[in-house]
């Protein structure tokens, strides 16, 4: 356990790509081969099922230390992890154990049926058995959610570099169902390769954003306009009669994503789709939480394909009855492409639309109307380039439209988590209505790390009232909201639901009497609302 | 009338006209410790540990009018009975102890009760109300014993030499410096430092506190100088163009703070050291014990968390508000 505990640390201490490389591959080529493949599968989502949860876990350590509810809160508010709370309250341990990681993650299996007294009695020998740094790795295992900056896509790296296997090889070795319990990595890895190779995706062209108007790119009649979605940017592969489904982040996301299974059978040998993977729901993209709630997750519950049904927008062609046809101008792929997607005749496989347009002013006009599509502005592809690779200026262009912003003052502070656990980062806003104080939303991100700092040291000094992990502060910080969509909403107090609302800029030059009023974000309800996405 | 009392310019005992720790400019000034929060500049007169008396000075000029007394010794303002005892948070800390017609009352300034080998060690003492510092006052704060944290930083630094990289550390520049320093001058041949520490640690070696000779950096110091040497700066060298010179180095950070991981994160930092001149939570709840305190102010620090665990305990407890340390510092470098 020492051994993983100290790649734990090291990885969420390290902010260097290499330095966690590094960590990793010594690792995989020094740890006991049980204890690797259970890192393989901790962190390519396959976390074992959970047998003692969290409450139990807390209650067992507040038990175990005498600390009362409150004061358990306080101390969790300010370390923002359960698992690393336990750890820091609990006091050293009297009989140290040094077992491997895999003893411990299997003798955590074996409590499925066990009963509470059973778990208890496990869980308080283990943290006596176990140091501080080995419990939270411990305790993590079991409330589940590593967040060390470990990419699957990292630790693919890492075991091709120890392996000496190309990283979309691996990747198709390690995908597929397969228990930690009884096998080990070197059986996965030896596995024959014929298949990796019929799996693996060509690289993502990306596109630049269009700064300024289109005029500066042409005449209008050489560029072919789409609307951009928010989803996954994807590649749908049938090859050797097998469907592969990858992310831009080289994921093999194939069975996460169970909807595109029949393509399997529709779809002509040497395919591969470029486009982007939504969750859609009447003809209309669902906003992208929803989407969100589709990729954390290894195994999808019937509940989430209801709820979060996806479908693939195709937007580009790029192996055609087996031949890489990327150098084709894209007119031709695209030909290609409309008759493969008619030809399959599947809701899910949908293509992409082209925008009607007969001069750019016009385009324009039709870019303004993104919001109501749920869409966040266009894309702009030149007729005759050809597909090329990673982000290259001239023939991809995004063309986003601006936010909605509006000032307003912020009211409440909270915490946050992880690496800002104990900084004040997720604030609530409010807009004027006469005297009162209106909240309409929360937003976290956008500030820099410094000015983050420079607020939560303002917030601490000018509470008002402290409600658990909440506080009220004086009315006085102005920010520039950003977002994306506005919708009548009544379960907002100031009726309305904003999408992917942020701080835009802090604005220290304004005064909080000047911030916008309830009018004003009705008054944009009213221009831009009915935004399916919203 | 109480001994002392809580104003807005400090905590001020009425009886012998003086304040301890005022943060607004006044009279008479008694001082716990040299600490820019504690000892804040224009008081007329200021009273200090004689250890504190040269730190005082160097912050606050030579031209204050600063009387020192020794710890234990006992001075009379107004009749009421004031004496300095130490508080092991740095040297020259001190925890003011206020007597008047038999009643006692201590204020803590801020202390640990780990003796650190320099300050002189904590000393508990008897009182009716007891003034304490919260900074680290929830139960997550536990410190490990400091030869288990000193064993880990000189692990460190060998194994960063090893990798052929300078190792940095962020320690506050009085006191934290120092006490690091004391604890690695036989693990490293020299120590390369930061201004902000070689100033006061000239004015401490004149004095003759057993400190290691160390080497201030200046533009001039060539960069062979940095080759896997011992560097200790101050936390407001860190995202500083003054580190780049030292590449290839390691940067560690001395701090009660780092015993929360996500705060090491935040700081980009290579490693964390849970190093602080504050009391831990065992060694708080040790301390109001030890006093036999009926009654107990909480200041700086987690405050309303300890006050109400106080009360819980039986211990008239009440939270008070100063302008000492801002709760949870975060951005301050000196816990
Ligand atoms: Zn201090
Ligand atoms: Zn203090």
């Amino acid at each position: 356990m020492q051994q993983f505990a100290q790649l734990v640390k090291l990885l969420s201490n390290s902010t260097k790509t290499n330095e966690k490389l590094e960590a990793l591959s010594r690792y995989f080529a020094t740890a006991p081969a049980k204890d690797k493949s259970w890192v393989l599968a901790l962190f390519s989502g396959r976390r074992p099922k959970r047998t003692v949860n969290s409450t139990q876990l807390k209650n067992w350590c507040m038990q175990a230390t005498a600390i009362s509810g409150w004061l358990f809160d306080e101390c969790y508010h300010t370390v923002g992890d359960l698992a690393e709370t336990i750890a820091l309250l609990l006091p050293p341990g009297t009989t140290p154990l040094a077992a491997p990681l895999h003893y411990w993650l299997e003798q955590l299996q074996q409590l499925e049926k066990a009963d509470e007294s059973t778990k208890q009695s496990f869980i308080l020998n283990a943290w006596n058995a176990l140091d501080s740094g080995e419990r939270f790795v411990f305790n993590k295992l079991i409330t589940g959610g590593f967040r060390i900056g470990l990419s699957q896509k990292m630790m693919v790296n890492a075991l091709a570099k120890t392996y000496d296997i190309e990283p979309a090889t691996l990747s198709h070795m390690i995908s597929g169902n397969w228990d930690p319990r009884n096998v080990t990595i070197e059986a996965l890895l030896h596995q024959h390769t014929t298949g990796a190779d019929a799996s693996r995706p060509y690289p993502f062209y990306l596109a630049y954003a269009l700064e300024g108007a289109p005029d500066a790119l042409g005449a209008e009649k050489d560029w072919q306009a789409e609307w951009k979605w928010d989803g996954i940017r994807g590649q749908i592969i049938k090859r050797e009669r097998q469907l592969f489904v990858w992310s831009r982040g080289d994921e093999l996301i194939t069975e996460k994503f169970p909807e595109f299974t029949p393509l399997l059978a529709m779809l002509p040998d040497g395919t591969v789709l470029d486009g982007e993977i939504l969750t859609f729901a009447n003809g209309l993209p669902l906003p992208f939480q929803t989407l969100q709630t589709r990729i954390g997750r290894k195994n999808v519950t019937r509940k989430q394909l209801q709820e979060a049904p996806v479908i693939f927008l195709s937007y580009d062609l790029l192996e055609w009855e087996g031949a890489d046809i990327r150098e084709k101008p894209l007119a031709e792929r695209r030909a290609l492409l409309i008759q493969l997607v008619q030809q399959t005749g599947m809701s899910v496989l949908q293509l992409s639309p082209e925008i009607d347009f007969d001069n750019w002013e016009q385009l324009t006009l039709l870019r303004g109307q993104s919001r109501d599509k749920g869409s966040e502005g266009l894309m702009l592809k030149k007729k005759s380039a050809p597909y090329q690779v990673g982000r290259k200026r001239g023939d991809w262009w995004k063309w986003k439209i601006d936010p909605l912003t509006i000032d307003a003052v912020m009211i409440y502070a909270q915490k946050g988590h992880g690496r800002r656990s104990n900084l004040y980062t997720d604030y609530t806003f409010a807009v004027k209505d006469g005297e009162q104080l209106v909240p309409f939303t929360k937003a976290y991100s956008g500030l820099t790390d410094k000015e983050i700092t420079e607020v939560d040291n303002w917030i601490k000094r000018h509470s008002l009232e402290k409600f658990g992990p909440v506080r009220t502060v004086q009315p006085e910080l102005v920010f520039e909201i950003a977002f994306e969509g506005i919708a009548s909403s009544n379960r907002h107090k100031s009726g309305v639901a904003l999408r992917f609302p942020r701080i835009n800029r802090w604005r220290k030059d304004k005064p909080a009497a000047e911030i916008n009023t309830l009018e004003d974000l009705k008054e944009l309800l009213r221009i831009n609302g009915n935004n399916p996405g919203a | 009338m109480n001994v002392l009392q809580f104003t807005d310019n400090g905590i001020y005992c009425p009886a012998g006209d003086f304040y301890i720790d005022p943060w607004k400019p006044v009279k008479r000034a008694v001082i716990t410790h040299a600490h820019a929060d504690h000892a804040r500049w224009g008081n007329e007169y200021y009273l200090c540990e004689n250890a504190s008396v040269p730190l005082l000075r160097l912050r606050l000029g030579n031209d204050i009018s600063v009387q020192g007394v020794a710890y234990g010794e006992t001075i009379f303002f107004n009749g009421v009975k004031v004496s300095l005892h130490p508080a092991g948070h740095m040297i020259g800390s001190a925890q003011i102890r206020v007597e008047q017609n038999g009643e006692v009352w201590v204020a803590s300034g801020d202390y640990k009760p780990e003796h650190d080998g320099l300050s002189a060690p904590f000393e508990p003492l008897r009182c009716h109300t007891f003034i304490t510092e919260s900074t680290f006052g929830l139960p997550i704060y536990r410190w490990a014993p400091q030869q288990q944290l000193f064993d880990n930083i000189t692990q460190w630094i060998y194994e960063n030499q090893q990798a052929g990289k300078a190792s940095v550390l962020l320690a506050y520049s009085l006191g934290k410096a120092q006490r690091l320093l004391y604890h690695l001058k036989d693990k490293a041949d020299h120590f390369l430092v930061h201004g902000a520490i070689a100033i006061p640690h000239d004015v401490l070696l004149q004095e003759g506190w057993p400190l290691p000779p160390v080497e201030r950096i200046t533009p001039e110091t060539p960069k062979s100088a940095f080759k896997n040497a011992v560097i200790i700066a101050p936390p407001s060298a860190e995202d500083n163009a003054w580190m780049r010179r030292f590449h290839p180095y390691a940067l560690g950070i001395c701090s009660g703070w780092m015993q929360v991981r996500g705060n090491m994160r935040r700081r980009n930092a290579d490693a964390g050291f849970a190093l602080s001149d504050h009391a831990d939570w065992p060694g708080l709840l040790e301390a109001v014990t030890a006093t036999g305190a009926e009654q107990v102010y909480v200041t700086h620090g987690f405050s309303s968390v300890f006050a109400r665990y106080l009360s819980e305990k039986g211990i008239n407890a009440r939270e008070v508000t100063t302008s000492y340390g801002d709760e949870e510092m975060i951005t301050n470098p000196e816990n």
